[in-house]
């Protein structure tokens, strides 16, 4: 709260963030070992209208969240076009909103590279589909919240006639609770952007802090004032679009690959960290590029304090096509500030046990990057960053953990005297489903639910 | 929609000269980038020519920018590096409907891919307020990026040809060649 305070004073009064207006989501992590992410469609505008007004007042803001005024159970919500359209937002108004956001995210499958296993046809959970209208999203101190609110929620969509719930999922986070993961192992929420204004100082490596616009609408951004808004004002204000990500991570696929390509578990742990760029505690390859420095990887002082251009430049230590470099290439791109994007998410599914065989049981990471555009950050991550196989120049890659892999893709990992050359790269993850939501603010939601009329 | 083309070799030899005729859309088949279609990368590598009519009595404004550029690019070598460009040609020219300019650029990254850095660095380096010299440059430019995209992808015009005499080199892959001549001149220097 101090952190936020400080904010409030000392800065332009227009130009302060208004904390009590933002949902909480982007702005803080609430310390959540339990989610769930409800999709919802309304079958008419009023229900929908309906539903949301009785939400509003548990809906988190980034001031009550970030005072830990709200300790046990975070609630988050946004809308889809079509779930803005059907609330009863005007065509005047529903126009101005950016062209990618309009379409949604499965009309978007071509330019974020979703292709194959990865394309919308494939998806689960009626998210390709139009009558996706919003998402409520829960995060929940543990299981046991997690499954009261989920109860409570029920009840209330009961007496909500009109408002269904299309699909849903639960998510816990993996243990050891003491470090954030993913089923691969690897130690995650290690590069996030600080946003200015909000008093939090990056770590060292992670840049400047960002402006507020990059994230919230209707605030200076890094090219200057806000311009350009959907309308009317109130709707956008200290709104956010996120893009929703599902995706199944192959753990028996990957541990395979890596007893294939490493003859001693030290050298599997390497070629692991060769596609990720980070030892699997998170200790960066370019800091310590022949074995694993657990401390490093856990100490936020030191762990994302590197570059590439000057560090490593051949990429001896980190490949050029390594996740983390294509993810955030550092130094060696232009124009970083305008890409940031806030990543928040969780774990779904049980963790494989080591020296277990495969499954089949679905289990990932399902995931939302916050941004401005979704066309300038979110969409270019994709389409260049994850996806484009010349990226670097490499010629015929993608990323190793992240992008559209078919066993047609390379994995190049430089070496003296000569690199070491992966052909066929199988596909680590699979996009089980997206969408693109805009996260309005609590003023917002009380406009929309005060709407009238149908669409 | 035109008939698929001669897909890109993954392993291209530069060692044969090769030439891509293009159809009249500037692609064989539609792919969608975030801004609008992709061009696809020929034997010229990739590249665009943007061509707009000047505005009345501007043609010195325009020529002046000339110098600007080169000042620029004197200043700091790399000024222009993101755009991944092996060369860029300025042209004003009028056969018969008035006078024109012509920006054209051949270059190693998918003008879409990259499209906010290169209007990020057009209007850094000053190349961007040559534009509001040219009829059709939105008022708004320095707000509306969306505005100034279109206007690049409205002033395109495709090629129907393109050659390569050493196709799909990339600049980065010349100059290394260049520089591993050199070390190889160097090296044989120091054996003498």
């Amino acid at each position: 709260m101090a952190i936020l305070q400080q904010s409030l004073t000392g800065r332009n009064e227009d130009d302060a963030l208004e904390v009590e207006d933002i949902q909480h989501f982007l702005m803080s992590r609430p310390a959540a070992r339990a989610a769930r992410y409800e999709f919802l469609t309304f079958r008419s505008a009023a229900c929908g209208r309906a539903w949301l007004m009785g939400l509003i007042d548990k809906v988190g803001t980034a001031k009550a969240v970030g005072s830990n005024l709200v300790d046990s159970r975070w609630v988050t919500i946004g809308f889809t076009w079509n779930g803005l359209q059907a609330l009863g937002v005007d065509e005047v108004s529903l126009a101005t909103f950016p062209e990618e956001f309009r379409q949604g995210m499965a009309a978007r499958a071509e330019i974020l590279g979703t292709t194959g296993a990865n394309h919308p046809d494939h998806w689960v959970g009626s998210l390709a589909r139009p009558e996706l209208h919003a998402i409520a999203i829960l995060f929940a101190r543990d299981v046991a919240e997690r499954e009261r609110c989920r109860k409570e929620h029920e009840r209330y969509l009961a007496q909500c006639t009109g408002v269904e719930l299309l699909s849903c999922l639960d998510l816990e986070a993996l243990p050891p609770f003491d470090y954030a993961h993913e089923h691969f192992g690897d130690r995650d929420r290690l590069s996030q952007p600080a946003i200015e204004g909000t008093g939090v100082q990056p770590t060292p490596g992670s840049g400047p802090p960002i402006k507020p616009g990059e994230f919230f609408l209707g605030y200076p951004d890094e090219d200057g004032p806000a311009a350009g808004m959907p309308q009317p004002g109130i709707l956008s204000r200290n709104g956010s679009y996120v893009a929703y990500l599902m995706m199944k991570e192959h753990v028996g696929a990957f541990r395979d690959f890596l007893r294939e390509h490493g003859g001693t578990p030290e050298q599997q742990e390497l070629i692991a960290a060769k596609l990720m760029g980070r030892w699997r505690s998170g200790a960066p390859l370019v800091l310590t590029p022949d074995k694993d420095d657990p401390s490093l990887g856990a100490d936020l002082q030191r762990n994302n304090a590197f570059t590439y251009a000057d560090m490593d430049p051949h990429g001896y230590a980190c490949p050029l096509g390594a996740h983390i470099r294509r993810m955030n290439p550092r130094d060696t791109a232009v124009n970083m500030n305008r890409r940031k994007m806030i990543r928040r998410g969780g774990t779904y599914g049980p963790p494989l046990p080591e020296g277990a065989p495969e499954d089949g049981i679905e289990r990932g990471i399902a995931a939302f990057v916050g941004c401005a555009s979704l066309v300038r950050q979110f969409e270019f991550a994709m389409n260049v960053w994850a996806n484009d196989p010349n990226f670097h120049e490499l010629g015929n890659e993608r990323d190793p953990i992240f992008g559209t892999q078919d066993g047609t893709f390379d994995m190049t990992i430089p070496k003296r005297p000569i690199r070491k050359k992966i052909r066929g790269l199988p596909a680590f993850t699979t996009i089980r489903g997206g969408a693109y939501f805009f996260l309005p603010s609590i003023r917002a939601l009380r406009y929309l639910a005060s709407l009238s009329g149908d669409h | 929609m035109a008939t698929p083309g001669p897909a890109r070799p993954k392993v291209s030899d530069w060692t044969k000269p090769a030439a891509m005729a293009i159809p009249e859309e500037g692609y064989f088949t539609l792919e969608q980038g975030r801004y609008g279609p992709i061009f696809p990368k020929t034997p010229a590598c990739h590249g665009f020519s943007v061509v707009a009519k000047v505005k009345d009595g501007r043609e010195q404004a325009v020529r002046d920018y000339g110098k600007s550029i080169e000042e620029a690019v004197k200043n700091n070598p790399s000024v222009l590096a993101p755009l991944k460009l092996h060369y860029l040609r300025w042209i004003l020219f009028d056969v018969g409907s008035g006078l024109h300019f012509m920006y054209q650029g051949i270059f190693d990254t998918d003008f879409d891919k990259y499209l906010e850095d290169a209007v990020a660095l057009f209007v850094k380096t000053g190349i961007t307020t040559v534009f509001v010299n040219l009829e059709g440059w939105p008022d708004n430019w320095k707000t509306n990026l969306s505005a100034v995209i279109k206007f690049f992808r409205e002033h395109q015009y495709p090629s129907f040809l393109e050659y390569g005499e050493y196709p799909y080199v990339t600049a980065d892959e010349v100059k290394k060649a260049l520089k591993l001549q050199a070390a190889f001149a160097d090296m044989l220097d120091l054996m003498q």
